[in-house]
């Protein structure tokens, strides 16, 4: 019992992307008309329109104009996104995120090293050149090889090989590079952490509960961004890097953590507001 | 803007600029463009009805597999990973399951970036074009008696014709020969799933592949006057049967279809 309370909010997640996956599927499987289509572009109850941001920004990098209906789908997306902190896409919905997350759960408990490490900051490079080379080629060049897309749409449209790439990055992330795609390379996690950036939901932070035990940041796949003199100033994870995955909250022995909502400017850089801030959550 | 932000798109800047980084960056571009170029696809995917020319079409696709949704006849598919073609880009293949030409065209509907744009009518969808591209094996080429690609033609006798011949090797019979007509057919592909022998005779291909185009320079001494189109239309009031005439072929297949007087076993 007390082990499924700890990870009830992993079970969450689980629950919320498996959800997610089984709606697309019988959506285009059975016709039943929650969500038809799939992560690039959808709708709810085949009335409102949903679309990923990133790959409608793509197509507009191509010089193509779309249509109104994937305009307003991506802008429903973005603002849903914004409120909700951005990269809770990559923990909450994102098919590759058990990947990633079970390639990280294997090398700790293998004590697996990574051969290679890459920047975090790689994926804002792919991000650009994802803009650029759909430019450059006229196609939209994320989407036209995204392992994303290929693992998502084969799930729901019907197998192909490109269900091996589900293999490809479990191995990828545990011989080759160290936490490799959801951590240094997706553009698409790029995106929502720039998104996210101003996010009103963020990760809230008591410093006068932490003990320093860094439980939290084993558990953490966005390590960066625990910093904990950052976090005492402003009472939360101030990062849109922050993936909003809660792990932390729920392995904290001492409750340090809470999610909390949090509108205007981040406190950092104004410590007395941050005080306020502080308060505030406290109260 | 806070301050810890600037600094960070300072830091952020000065990276990107670095010519290690800026090295990565055009190999990157110059590999994801080449990767890009070599997945295209062989050219020979037919597109759902209302498909943007095809570079259009690849550019503005969203891969959401809507339009496979909505279709009633499991017609349309996404290409997967494996298959010579641009992946996750819808496609359908006549001779499994071809297009049933809908009057409403739900595939359209479901587009929500308009890399489907609406037909109307759905007669005036170019999917393709069938061609008759193997004379050696189809029936009709060998006199006998099949016109069965004709018959499954949604726009029968205008799309596919039959073109009477006189048949040499008997001297009494006649071919009956399909003519596929471009200004009319839509490449649902009909023709090519109902053609009855191994391997299709009648096949629809992309636009692109089936058609020629003649120079803009050539004038016709025989038709002066009409303006040779780059489509080349073919001309008004062309004659087009002209042996046995319209009404007499007509007659003819009305005949063969009046089963009165066959008793059922």
């Amino acid at each position: 019992m007390s082990r499924l309370y700890e990870h009830r909010i992993l079970i969450a997640r689980r629950a919320t992307q498996l959800s997610i996956l089984g709606l697309f599927w019988f959506g285009a499987n059975q016709h039943l008309g929650v969500l038809t289509g799939n992560l690039s572009a959808s709708h709810l109850f085949r009335t409102i329109p949903l679309a990923d941001p990133f790959a409608v920004l793509q197509i507009l990098a191509t010089g193509h104009l779309v249509a109104g209906t994937v305009l307003l789908g991506a802008a429903i997306v973005l603002a849903c996104y914004f409120l909700a902190g951005g990269r809770s896409f990559c923990a909450w919905v994102c098919p590759v995120n058990p990947l990633g997350d079970l390639a990280a759960w294997l090398r700790r408990s293998f004590r697996i090293s990574g051969q290679f490490n890459v920047s975090r900051h790689t994926r804002y490079g792919v991000l650009a050149l994802a803009l650029v080379v759909s430019a450059i080629t006229g196609v939209a060049a994320f989407e036209w090889l995204s392992p994303i897309g290929m693992i998502h749409r084969e799930l729901i449209f019907g197998p192909g090989l490109g269900l091996l790439v589900i293999a490809g990055l479990v191995l990828l992330d545990l011989y080759v590079l160290k936490h490799g795609w959801c951590g240094s390379l997706c553009p698409l996690g790029a995106f929502y952490a720039l998104v996210g950036r101003r996010s009103p939901l963020r990760v809230g932070f008591d410093a006068g509960r932490c003990d320093h035990c860094g439980d939290c940041i084993v558990v953490c796949p966005e390590k960066q961004v625990i910093d904990f003199k950052a976090m005492a100033a402003s009472a939360s994870i101030d990062s849109g890097e922050c993936t909003r995955c809660n792990r932390c909250l729920e392995v904290c022995p001492r409750d340090a953590y809470q999610l909390t909502l949090r509108f205007g400017r981040s406190a950092a850089k104004h410590p007395e507001e941050g005080e306020h801030h502080a308060t505030q959550s406290a109260a | 803007m806070s301050r810890k932000m600037d600094i960070s798109r300072r830091d952020f800047m000065a990276g990107a600029f670095r010519s290690r980084n800026a090295a990565l960056a055009a190999t990157g571009a110059f590999a994801w463009t080449h990767v890009v170029d070599s997945s295209r696809g062989a050219g020979d995917s037919l597109r759902p009805p209302g498909a943007l020319p095809e570079p259009g079409f690849l550019a503005s696709c969203i891969k959401c597999g809507q339009c496979v949704e909505a279709c009633p006849f499991d017609t349309l598919k996404l290409a997967t990973a494996e298959e010579q073609r641009a992946t996750g880009v819808p496609y359908f293949e006549p001779r499994e399951t071809p297009c049933y030409m809908c009057e409403d065209a739900p595939c359209i509907g479901a587009c929500p970036t308009d890399a489907l744009i609406e037909e109307t009518p759905i007669e005036d969808a170019r999917m393709g074009l069938a061609v008759l591209l193997d004379q050696e094996s189809c029936l009709a080429f060998q006199g006998l008696r099949c016109e069965v690609c004709y018959r499954a033609c949604p726009l029968m006798g205008k799309a596919i014709r039959l073109e009477l011949r006189p048949q040499e090797r008997t001297g009494k019979h006649a071919y009956f020969l399909p003519v596929v007509d471009s200004a009319s057919c839509t490449g649902c592909g009909q023709c090519e799933r109902t053609c009855i022998i191994e391997e299709a005779a009648i096949k629809v291909l992309p636009l692109e592949v089936a058609k020629g185009r003649l120079g803009e320079h050539y004038r016709f001494g025989w038709t002066e006057d009409a303006r040779i189109s780059r489509d080349f239309e073919a001309p008004r009031n062309a004659p087009d049967v002209p042996a046995w005439g319209e009404q007499g072929l007509r007659k003819l297949l009305d005949d063969m279809d009046d089963l009165s007087g066959i008793e059922e076993p």
